[in-house]
């Protein structure tokens, strides 16, 4: 179980919330509403307060590489800092099986950053998240740059890592998807988050 | 030694002559650059006869502590130097300190180890070697610094995103920052590398052309040269490095958090 204990950031009212394991929790609010922020602060990308327990450990008593290995943010806009894309994936073999799930052949390993399509990239950083293989998963509007297709893939891979105990915080846009994934729903603006 | 061919005012006024021709190209061409030009020799001309006024006095006096203070003054310029070549410096006192206080460390250090066991004057810390030295050694480990932190500061601001992934994916600071790292002490010690491989070939370093000028025999002098550059490759290589990983904590914090707010916005 995640538990979030008065997570203070900048540009956000301090929060409490608990996730469990195998649920996902869905962000939605206007753009600039600090939803973005509110994950980096779970993942301690930023300088924030509060504290944070995974599944009883507290966030404070790990170095925070390894927090970050079990609460994995993934960003909107993925970062790539190597050639090809097998640079970038910790274990293949771990994701494997998923990539044809997503529409990508195994040879995509071998393919150039530099000609990946937005959707390919956005695919491929998630698929590169769950190689790490974390209890938590922080989704940043994992699917803003793909098609209907590949959005219920999407989704269906993570409803089948849920399966497994995965936990997600899910930041969307679409109310629609909001309710297909998540069994809650939080709503930020103003700076104020509160349930919906 | 062969006897040194003194120089007076009119060999000078005549050597500035070919500067009037500069002028008036610029002046011709429009280039603007002649205001520039002149102040540039002007202050040249200021700068370096009130440093050889400084310098016969200190010979004169050879006191450590007049030594050392001159020696003070010239780090805290370079200083000032590696804070003006950033293009997005860190916040606050950063943006000097740590350049200054890693080039001190390397050029001094640098400096003392050739002045005490190689150079051996009497009294080791003679003026007449030590502020010659300390000059070359700290003009090089200045440039250095600079381009390494430049080159550090600035490619965090392009591969922002690339570092965040890999921090989120639990890398530590240091695995993140890594090809930036790679990059910035390639950038600062390219010059010294580049200066050392064409040294000879490319043309003759300014010391060791001074020397022979001076009078002194060439195979002398090339000692005095290699000396001087093993000295600035080992200054700048320890200050480049203190300066990167220095920066590279600067730039991120004990939770392993990149830290772009440390740098002023860009200019």
């Amino acid at each position: 179980m995640l538990r979030v204990d008065h997570l203070a950031v900048l540009g956000l009212e301090p929060v409490s919330f608990e996730v469990g394991d195998g649920a996902c929790l869905a962000v939605r609010g206007p753009s600039g509403s600090g939803k973005s922020l509110l994950l980096r602060a779970i993942a301690d990308l930023d300088p924030n307060g509060g504290e944070v327990e995974l599944d009883g450990l507290r966030r404070s008593d790990l170095p925070a590489p390894q927090w970050r290995e079990r609460v994995c943010y993934l960003a909107t806009d993925s970062g790539w800092w190597g050639e090809t894309v097998a640079d970038h994936v910790r274990d293949w073999q771990a994701i494997a099986g998923e990539l044809e799930a997503l529409g990508l052949p195994e040879s995509c390993r071998d393919w150039p950053v530099s000609q990946l399509s937005t959707g390919e990239r956005q695919r491929l950083a998630l698929l590169r998240a769950l190689a790490i293989a974390p209890r938590v998963l922080l989704l940043d509007e994992p699917t803003s740059a793909l098609d209907t297709a590949a959005t219920a893939a999407v989704e269906k891979l993570i409803a089948a890592r849920r399966a497994d105990g995965l936990i997600v915080i899910w930041v969307t846009h679409d109310g629609e998807q909001a309710q297909r994934v998540a069994s809650r729903r939080l709503l930020v603006e103003n700076g104020a988050v509160k349930p919906q | 030694m062969i006897e040194y061919i003194r120089l007076d005012t009119l060999d000078l006024v005549l050597a500035g002559l070919l500067l009037l021709i500069n002028g008036g190209l610029s002046l011709w061409l429009r280039l603007g650059l002649e205001r520039h030009l002149a102040v540039a020799a002007l202050r040249m001309v200021v700068q370096l006869l009130a440093v050889a006024l400084v310098l016969r006095v200190l010979f004169a006096t050879v006191s450590p502590w007049l030594t050392a203070g001159v020696a003070l003054a010239m780090i805290l310029f370079a200083g000032r130097e590696i804070a003006a070549r950033q293009a997005r410096g860190f916040t606050g006192w950063w943006s000097y300190g740590l350049g200054v206080s890693c080039m001190a460390m390397a050029a001094v250090a640098v400096t003392l180890f050739a002045l005490t066991t190689q150079i051996q004057a009497d009294p080791w810390y003679h003026p007449q070697f030590a502020i010659p030295l300390l000059g070359m050694v700290l003009g090089n480990t200045m440039t250095g610094i600079a381009l390494g932190l430049d080159s550090l500061t600035s490619g965090v601001g392009r591969e922002r995103a690339a570092i965040e992934a890999q921090l989120a994916l639990g890398a530590t600071r240091f695995q993140a920052l890594r090809p930036l790292m790679r990059d910035a002490l390639r950038s600062a010690l390219m010059p010294t590398i580049n200066a050392m491989a064409a040294a000879g070939l490319v043309h003759l370093p300014g010391m060791m052309t001074g020397q022979i000028l001076a009078g002194m025999e060439p195979v002398e002098a090339s000692k005095y040269q290699i000396l001087i550059m093993f000295l600035i490759a080992g200054g700048t290589g320890l200050g480049a490095v203190a300066a990167v990983f220095g920066g590279a904590l600067r730039l991120t914090d004990e939770r392993h958090r990149l830290r772009p707010d440390r740098l002023v916005k860009g200019r």
